[in-house]
């Protein structure tokens, strides 16, 4: 009787844990079933490949979004990451303990900061600052890669914290007991030592940067055309379906469900190498 | 001559860090000073109760509010006996079996999904397949998804870090291993799960993407779980991206910074209760 019971509970345990995988197949099926249809009828070359975003008259090319977003991502990157990584060796080897704890919730509020917050800081803020600087309306790649960075800070410091505290007490003291000076020990030593934490940090950082959206749509300027400056407006996938979603219908619908799939198979990509990274560090 | 390349090498590194760091506190003091400032004076009783009027560029925020508290408490009702249930199984039945390495996967896959594809999901599945249309309904289950892995994740590092005597101590007693689980490893874990259920409740304040498609727009106050309401963060989108009032957009965002302000609060406190009983346990 009592085994019954234990086996009941493990079993019911095991189906609430299913439950997850359950909804993310669910979002792979009906994200699909709505978006591939159309791929299959308008052509996967074609959606991705093509130039011109316009659906009244039939015209479904996200090749300028795809850019978009890469830019934006790439930007977000390049000002984000050196100061992420910086403020992670400073946590993690050289902030003395008061300073560290008062450092940590800052990084947290940083983190629980709503988007649309963000967005609005951005409107006023940055895309005001690049206005009055440049000559330019303001929404651009610059405005929505600066939004971008202060948005996945948290993320890649964290990670980035993680892996250089996990990096073996020993192989520290062995380089300074050789005469290293610190700064020596940690560009020769500690930072290779965490690389491939350091990579997870930036992957996971870019899969936030390609995801996000209600600060990117708010500062980016959202017109659907290859960008040729820095101070050009752009727009993401994300962007995309936000801002149209509210009033598609048939082809129009499905097409923003295909560019749900091409984000849904972008963020599973980076998943995955992240997961490989992982097993790799533990083995 | 080396050596001093490497003393300005060395001068060079930490300047640059330590100007990464203060970057980082003057964008957080930047965003905060700067909504706060113009968002704080506008709050008033008023402001909190009543009704937004002439489209929200006068009057208040009320049926936001209660539209936000009841997305959030169902997004948890749902996410949180779930979340938990899961980290129970990840890290006292599991083991590293096949079927643990598939929900880990799909636990982060599901932290890593955009919230906008959490949107198209929710508008596919719940609005239109399930029928819910737009509404509490929809746009709570949408969230629920969206918070699962928060949940999952904290409670598993909770639950893992309860100490492997107490288990021990538990089984040697008689007890069986859910006894063990229920009344000994959960209890000690419950901090540190409470703690992943109100990051949960403040990731799910500031959503907004999702909601956007699943919980519609109404300025309404809801009567039941199948009324659309409009959250305070699309309120807020709203009044900035069609310029309907900047004045109320500083003060909506001024109420969401300080209730988000309260969850972070609340967390650390919870934290650091945790490590002075984990501590108090220790010297016994």
């Amino acid at each position: 009787m009592r085994r019954r019971i234990e086996w009941l509970i493990e079993k019911s345990l095991l189906l609430s844990a299913i439950v997850g995988t359950l909804i993310v197949m669910l979002i792979a099926v009906f994200t699909f079933l709505e978006g591939f249809p159309f791929l299959a009828k308008y052509g996967i070359t074609s959606f991705i490949t093509g130039k011109v975003w316009d659906p009244a008259y039939g015209e479904f090319g996200i090749l300028s979004m795809i850019i978009g977003t890469f830019y934006v991502t790439i930007g977000a990157l390049i000002i984000g990451v050196p100061i992420a990584v910086a403020c992670a060796i400073f946590l993690a080897e050289m902030a003395p303990q008061p300073l560290a704890r008062l450092f940590r919730p800052i990084i947290e509020l940083l983190a629980g900061i709503p988007t649309v917050v963000y967005g609005f800081f951005g409107l006023i803020v940055i895309v005001g600052f690049i206005k009055s600087h440049f000559d330019v309306p303001g929404f651009s790649i610059l405005a929505a890669s600066i939004m971008l960075a202060i948005m996945i800070l948290p993320t890649v410091i964290n990670i980035s914290e993680d892996a250089i505290r996990a990096v073996p007490k020993q192989y520290k003291e062995g380089s300074l007991a050789l005469g290293a000076t610190h700064w020596q020990t940690i560009r020769y030593v500690i930072l290779p030592g965490a690389r491939s934490g350091l990579i997870s940090a930036i992957f996971l950082g870019m899969g936030r940067a390609i995801g996000e959206t209600m600060a990117v749509i708010m500062v980016a300027g959202n017109t659907a055309l290859i960008p040729t400056s820095m101070l050009d407006p752009v727009r993401t996938l994300t962007i995309n379906i936000a801002l149209e979603m509210g009033y598609a219908y048939g082809d129009h619908s499905s097409s923003l469900f295909a560019t749900g799939i091409v984000l849904f198979v972008l963020i599973i990509c980076l998943n995955a190498l992240v997961t490989r990274l992982k097993r790799r560090v533990t083995e | 001559m080396q050596r001093r390349s490497l003393r300005i090498e060395e001068t060079l590194v930490k300047a640059f860090i330590y100007f990464s760091v203060i970057c980082v506190v003057f964008a957080l003091f930047n965003i905060l000073w700067h909504i706060l400032s113009h968002g704080v004076g506008l709050i008033t009783w008023e402001f909190i109760s009543s009704y937004p009027r002439d489209m929200g560029r006068a009057g208040g925020i009320l049926p936001s509010i209660v539209g936000t508290a009841c997305l959030v408490a169902l997004a948890v009702a749902v996410a949180a006996p779930i979340g938990i249930l899961t980290a129970t199984y990840l890290a006292e039945y599991a083991g590293k079996s096949g079927v643990m390495r598939a929900v880990r996967f799909s636990i982060d896959t599901l932290a890593g999904v955009p919230s906008i594809v959490f949107g198209l999901f929710g508008f596919a599945f719940l609005v239109i397949f399930c029928g819910f249309r737009w509404s509490i309904l929809s746009g709570g289950l949408t969230l629920a998804f969206m918070i699962l892995p928060v949940i999952v994740r904290t409670s598993e590092e909770a639950i893992k870090s309860v100490p492997y005597e107490y288990r021990e101590c538990s089984l040697a007693l008689g007890a069986t291993k859910w006894q063990t689980v229920a009344r000994v490893v959960l209890p000690a874990a419950a901090p540190g799960i409470v703690t992943g259920i109100i990051l949960g409740i403040g990731r799910s304040v500031g959503e907004t993407a999702a909601i956007m498609l699943t919980a519609g727009s109404s300025l309404g106050l809801p009567t039941s779980i199948m009324d659309p309401v409009r959250s305070l963060s699309l309120h807020l989108y709203i009044l900035v991206s069609e310029g309907v009032s900047f004045e109320m957009g500083y003060a909506t965002a001024s109420v969401l910074i300080i209730l988000i302000f309260c969850v972070n609060l609340i967390t650390n406190l919870l934290v650091r209760y945790m490590i002075t009983k984990r501590m108090g346990a220790g010297a016994h």
